[in-house]
């Protein structure tokens, strides 16, 4: 068992706060993204968990043993690190074959499991090099087989996929998922990356300012964001936020009438350019194209909702023209209501 | 040649033709003469030492060794007390470079990781030793030596010339660790080392050209100090305080071979570190 609990975490460098009150459960063998913005505390975090960093007030918990006041090497765990810290004096081979030799594994024993890490991440043919001689990528990949060959019940990583290439990262994104499910290993991932998150991860806690701003799995956060922020944050294009004022339940916009959740007045409309329709009959939300972008799969359309910048998504044999108005129906439950005031959704079970 | 001059534009060909050698014949030109500056005197020394009486006086001088014999050389060290002095050098000079890595490295280390109270006035104060003059202290010194025994030995000697390198150890052991990045060792930590383990593991062989050239630079001043060597000390004198009494004294080629002896175990010191002065293993990565 290596459940990991992060009870009210909180850390200070200075006057300045770099994690405000953060809690978050993760389940044995669980894998969870943590993603957010640069400079929002998602090393922070991990360095902390790690014990490389001691925070100012809560509890670090892992496997039901709490580790606050322990050494990083007592914590059990393994890491990836964001500049990768792969050691310049050692080869490939000895620095894959670091966590296992301070483990006291056996000679063979080394061997196999760093052969088997050099393998998945393709780093085999390097073996005997010195990382002075590899690429960028090809050193953080041997940051990534140092934490795998030691085969931890915990690993943590950050940004492990950064600085390879788009076709390389989707390969090793599958592998490292597959690798680490059958392991069983309980897995944070701090990426920038949404797509990353998206298809690596089973929750995604989404931080902002040293607070996170919900988790959740990859689909919940999609569709129902608990705030303005991770609706803008996580989606390609980012939903669009339309202000709009709510009298007894009703929003008007052009000629509809949408119902609202009451609570409060000033409102914005949540609407994902992929939950829009265009509709046939004329009547909806009139949306004003200003740009065509025939991306494809898809066409992207940008223009404005009742002034307001919008992007919505069409099919591409859709046949519209910049400057068209065109109305725009969406289904009531795909909508996000967020209170103007304090940016979080309302209206939500 | 050919194919920078078919590359470059017809204009700027000449110029781009005359740079590189241009450049290349001042690189060499100025490797001879650094060499020649350092090499042409300590070859003129070992002339003179293995030239035998005739050799020293010989005019006009010749470039090339003629009738050359190391018995005067052989001579030199049975003067009476030279091998002594020579061992006391070696003594003396060895404990300093021990001494000054093993303490100026942990505070070269605690400069570089730690932020702690006072920690610039530490700094200061690491080089406020080399404040005080040397002959200020000589005679108070001399006097609590002979109260605590250290007085005539290589061992009290070092003591002095570690007082003298170690301010040189402390700050470039500093600037040596903080150009080792804090993440190599927080990776050991988090792969199992203890803060020690991976201080020898990860730090030390990361900084040892650097301590390599803080070890030669201790030998060397070790090796060089004449004035608290001739007070502290009577009989067993280190070399260069004994040659100083002595040679003054003796007849030219003596005083050659001396120079000669004095010269050679630091040179020999630099070349067998010397393959730690250069990274082995190419830091480049940051
Ligand atoms: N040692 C430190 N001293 C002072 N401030 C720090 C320190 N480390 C981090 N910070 C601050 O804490 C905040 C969070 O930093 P952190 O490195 O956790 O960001 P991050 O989310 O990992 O960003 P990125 O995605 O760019 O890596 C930043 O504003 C940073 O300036
Ligand atoms: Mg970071």
């Amino acid at each position: 068992m290596a459940d990991i609990v992060i009870d009210h975490v909180v850390k200070d460098f200075g006057t300045f706060q770099a994690l405000q009150d953060v809690s978050l459960v993760v389940e044995d063998g669980e894998f969870v993204a943590l993603l957010g913005p640069s400079g929002c505390g998602k090393t922070t975090l991990l360095r902390i968990i790690a014990g490389l960093e001691t925070q100012t007030a809560g509890r670090v918990v892992i496997g039901g043993r709490d580790v606050s006041g322990l050494t990083p090497r007592k914590r059990g765990l393994a890491m990836v690190f964001q500049n990768y810290a792969v050691f310049p004096h050692m080869t490939v081979f000895e620095n894959v074959a670091f966590g296992l030799r301070m483990q006291k594994a056996s000679t063979a024993d080394v061997k196999r499991k760093v052969e088997r890490a050099a393998a998945l991440l393709h780093i085999d043919s390097y073996l005997d090099r010195y990382p002075a001689k590899l690429s960028g990528g090809q050193r953080q990949r041997v940051a990534v087989a140092r934490a795998l060959a030691v085969e931890p019940a915990v690993l943590l990583m950050d940004e492990p996929l950064s600085n390879l290439d788009a076709l390389l990262r989707l390969e090793m994104r599958t592998e490292l998922k597959a690798v680490l499910r059958e392991a069983g290993t309980t897995t944070i991932y701090v990426t920038h990356d949404q797509t990353e998150a998206m298809g690596l991860a089973d929750r995604i806690a989404v931080m902002y300012g040293g607070k996170i701003e919900q988790i959740g799995s990859p689909l919940e956060i999609y569709a129902t964001p608990a705030t303005r922020f991770v609706g803008g944050f996580i989606g390609s294009p980012p939903m669009n936020f339309i202000k709009v004022r709510c009298e007894q339940g009703i929003v008007r916009i052009g000629n509809i009438t949408l119902p609202c959740p009451a609570g409060c007045e000033d409102m914005e409309l949540g609407l994902r350019g992929e939950d829009a329709m265009i509709a046939a009959d004329g009547s909806g939300i009139p949306f004003d194209v200003r740009v065509v972008e025939p991306m494809g799969s898809h066409l992207l359309l940008t223009g404005s909702i009742n002034g307001q910048l919008a992007r919505i998504v069409a099919p591409p044999t859709a046949t519209i023209n910049a400057g068209e108005r065109v109305a725009l129906k969406a289904d009531p439950s795909r909508l996000t209501w967020i209170d103007s005031n304090t940016g979080r959704a309302v209206g939500r079970a | 040649m050919t194919t920078s001059l078919s590359q470059a534009p017809a204009s700027g060909a000449p110029r781009a033709y005359m740079l590189p050698s241009a450049r290349r014949f001042l690189l060499w030109t100025g490797l001879v003469a650094l060499l020649a500056w350092v090499l042409v005197p300590i070859y003129f020394v070992a002339l003179g030492a293995f030239g035998g009486r005739t050799g020293v006086f010989r005019w006009p001088k010749s470039i090339w060794p003629s009738d050359l014999s190391v018995a005067p050389m052989m001579q030199f060290l049975n003067i009476e007390g030279v091998f002594n002095a020579l061992m006391n050098s070696f003594i003396a000079a060895g404990l300093t470079v021990v001494f000054s890595i093993l303490l100026g490295a942990p505070a070269g280390y605690a400069l570089a990781r730690y932020t702690f109270r006072g920690q610039n006035a530490y700094r200061l104060l690491v080089l406020l030793t080399r404040a005080f003059p040397l002959a200020i202290l000589a005679l108070p010194l001399t006097v609590s030596f002979i109260r605590i025994g250290l007085y005539d030995t290589p061992f009290g000697v070092s003591l002095i010339h570690t007082v003298l390198a170690l301010p040189f150890a402390a700050l470039v052991t500093q600037s040596l660790f903080m150009g080792i990045p804090r993440e190599y060792e927080e990776a050991a930590w988090v792969f199992g080392c203890t803060r020690f383990q991976a201080f020898v593991k990860v730090v030390l062989p990361l900084a040892l050209p650097g301590l390599a050239a803080t070890a030669i630079f201790a030998f060397v001043i070790s090796w060089n100090e004449v004035f608290a060597a001739s007070i502290l000390t009577v009989r067993e004198r280190t070399l260069t305080a004994y040659l100083l009494k002595i040679l003054s004294e003796s007849p030219l080629h003596y005083r050659f071979a001396g120079g000669f002896i004095l010269i050679i175990p630091s040179v020999l010191f630099i070349f067998a570190v010397r393959r730690y002065l250069f990274a082995v293993w190419g830091i480049a990565s940051k």
